[in-house]
């Protein structure tokens, strides 16, 4: 009885497993499947070099460079914020805190992860949009940079705890070998124990990067959505996550238009996957 | 003995999950209404409305954009699909491959008011003027008459029917496949509120929005149909006798003729109660006639 009843528990579990796979690859080929139509019609450079998006002009345009370098300049603004707070945030808690401090503040930055994106666009919008305004004079507080410090705070917890576990998980012996030859704890933290856990924090970025590019929400609401080659980073830009939560709602269904949205996610899922593989690879590099 | 109550409890667990996701035909009577959302929330006190006078009767609504809905009327997952645009003549299209044949209702009028700065001393402009501001022709605000100073164009996003009639109306002059577009510099914002509160905060923006979402933070400005006709503020009473030129219809479409309850509810929507509604949303009831 018991013999059967684990066999069923374990394929019970396998099913799972496959079932995640399953589903990753359905996702992929029903976006490859409408996403792969518009090239019927347009041509695939069009698409990824034209410079202008304008998909309800006659005849229409659907180039997505500007909405590609519109989400690589958010992006970048967010890991280049959040990138050493995130570092210095991991070595504090990992290394510097006192116990009791540790564990408060660990939980204090996971929580940052569990606010809705939604609400950290609306806080943007009315707190932070004016003061961007206003401290580079310009004529509206939309701005790449806005969206870049919003998703900056919603990459950091799941850089420091990625990083904070592989701080702490750099073996003890390290630190105490360090120590022991004279070296002060600064020496140690920057000398030993980062490059000792180089693999883990650089995985905690490239998953914070993943973290940032598929955000939508609060790009949305705080970056002016206008679809124009980003030029600084003061001035408004579109995203393509924004584009397609944007114009989804009113496509025909089956039309050029609708196909290029998918396009799109096709690209960003594309995008989201090699990423995703660079940490998987950085995780998994041998510490030498 | 714990883990044998931990797999009882799974296994009853998982079921009530397969009892959850399956399709719920539960209710004959529920009446399904999606798309705009400019009209979500009339469509909503509507149906609060309607329940109120039948409590029989039950109906949702949502939103998702005019596209959403009549892709659901397509789709057979709504009974009634609200649309702030008219109907497209390839959804037409489809719906009769797929078996319907959808019926309009005209069952509101939206006034779009064109808003500014309180502190923009520009108090009126033209539809050309207009649609050169928004194509990016006109580019600083010295040019129709206001300070030397770059505007700040507004618009919603493209998901909004609202948008749509902007661009025909407005940008292209009623050439509903005229050349005319938004200029790339143009800010799309993702709802009404955004739009307010830009304006309201940026001294050289311009922006429209639907006449009832308008509030004393911003200006609204005087619009004329051709050089030389009067200019005429956005109100209920320049919207219902079609003197303010910036003014469309929202629709809802059933799948077939309504009958019954959804029949029922279109009526009360058209009625003298409903269109009663309208007004105390902020939008325009229809004209009598």
């Amino acid at each position: 009885m018991r013999k059967f009843r684990e066999a069923i528990i374990e394929k019970a579990i396998l099913l799972n497993g496959f079932a995640c796979i399953l589903f990753v690859i359905l996702i992929f080929v029903f976006l490859a499947k409408d996403g792969l139509t518009l090239f019927r019609t347009i041509a695939i450079q069009d698409f990824l070099f034209g410079k202008i998006w304008s998909p309800l002009a006659e005849p229409p345009q659907f180039g997505i460079l500007p909405l590609f370098l519109g989400s690589l300049v958010v992006t970048l603004g967010a890991t280049v914020i959040s990138v050493p707070l995130g570092i210095a945030c991991a070595i504090f808690i990992g290394e510097i805190a006192p116990r009791w401090m540790r564990e408060t503040l660990k939980a204090g930055v996971e929580l940052l992860a569990a606010i809705p994106s939604i609400v950290i666009g609306f806080i943007g919008m009315t707190l932070l949009g004016p003061v961007v305004k206003n401290l580079f004079h310009l004529p509206t507080g939309l701005t790449a940079v806005t969206g870049s410090i919003a998703l900056a705070f919603m990459a950091i917890p799941t850089m420091v705890s990625i990083m904070e576990d592989a701080i702490t998980s750099v073996p003890r012996t390290y630190k105490e070998g360090s120590l022991a030859l004279g070296a002060t704890h600064w020496q140690t933290i920057y000398r030993v124990i980062i490059p000792a856990a180089s693999s883990g924090i650089v995985a905690a970025i490239m998953l914070g990067i993943g973290r940032v590019i598929g955000e939508t929400m609060a790009v949305m609401m705080l970056t002016g959505n206008a679809s124009v080659m980003p030029k600084t980073i003061l001035a408004p830009v579109r995203t393509m996550t924004a584009t397609i939560a944007a114009e989804m709602g009113e496509t025909v269904r089956g039309s050029e238009h609708y196909f290029s949205l998918f396009a799109i996610g096709l690209v960003l899922f594309g995008i989201t996957f090699l990423i995703n593989f660079l940490s998987d690879m950085a995780r998994h590099r041998k510490i030498r | 003995m714990k883990t044998d109550r931990l797999f009882q409890v799974a296994v009853v667990a998982s079921g009530i999950f397969c009892m959850g996701i399956l399709p719920v035909h539960a209710k004959d009577r529920m009446i399904q209404i999606k798309g705009s959302d400019t009209i979500v929330n009339v469509s909503q006190a509507w149906a609060e409305a309607f329940m109120g006078e039948h409590p029989e009767a039950s109906i949702a609504v949502t939103g998702g954009g005019s596209g959403t809905g009549i892709a659901a009327l397509i789709n057979g997952t709504t009974d009634i699909a609200n649309s702030s645009r008219k109907i497209k003549k390839k959804e037409l299209e489809d719906a009769q491959k797929a078996g319907y044949y959808p019926e309009e209702f005209k069952v509101a009028i939206d006034a779009l008011a064109v808003i500014v700065n309180p502190a923009n001393p520009v108090k009126e402009l033209t539809i050309d003027q207009l649609s050169g501001i928004f194509t990016g022709k006109i580019t600083n605000w010295n040019e129709v008459g206001g300070k030397d100073q770059k505007i700040l164009v507004l618009s919603r996003e493209r998901n909004s029917g609202t948008h749509m009639y902007f661009l025909e109306q407005v940008l292209r002059k009623g050439h509903e496949k005229g050349p005319e577009q938004f200029a790339p510099s143009v800010l799309m914002l993702p709802s009404s509120e955004a739009i307010i509160n830009e304006t309201s905060t940026s001294e050289s923006a311009i922006g429209y929005d639907g006449l009832g979402y308008v509030t004393p933070k911003v200006k609204t400005i005087a619009i004329a149909a051709k050089h030389g006709t009067p200019f005429v503020l956005p109100s209920k009473d320049t919207a219902t006798d079609h003197t303010y030129p910036v003014w469309r219809f929202l629709y809802m479409y059933t799948g077939f003729k309504p009958k019954g309850e959804i029949k029922a509810f279109l009526d009360f929507a058209l009625s003298e109660k409903g269109q009663k509604i309208v007004e105390e949303m902020g939008f325009v009831p229809l004209n009598k006639e």
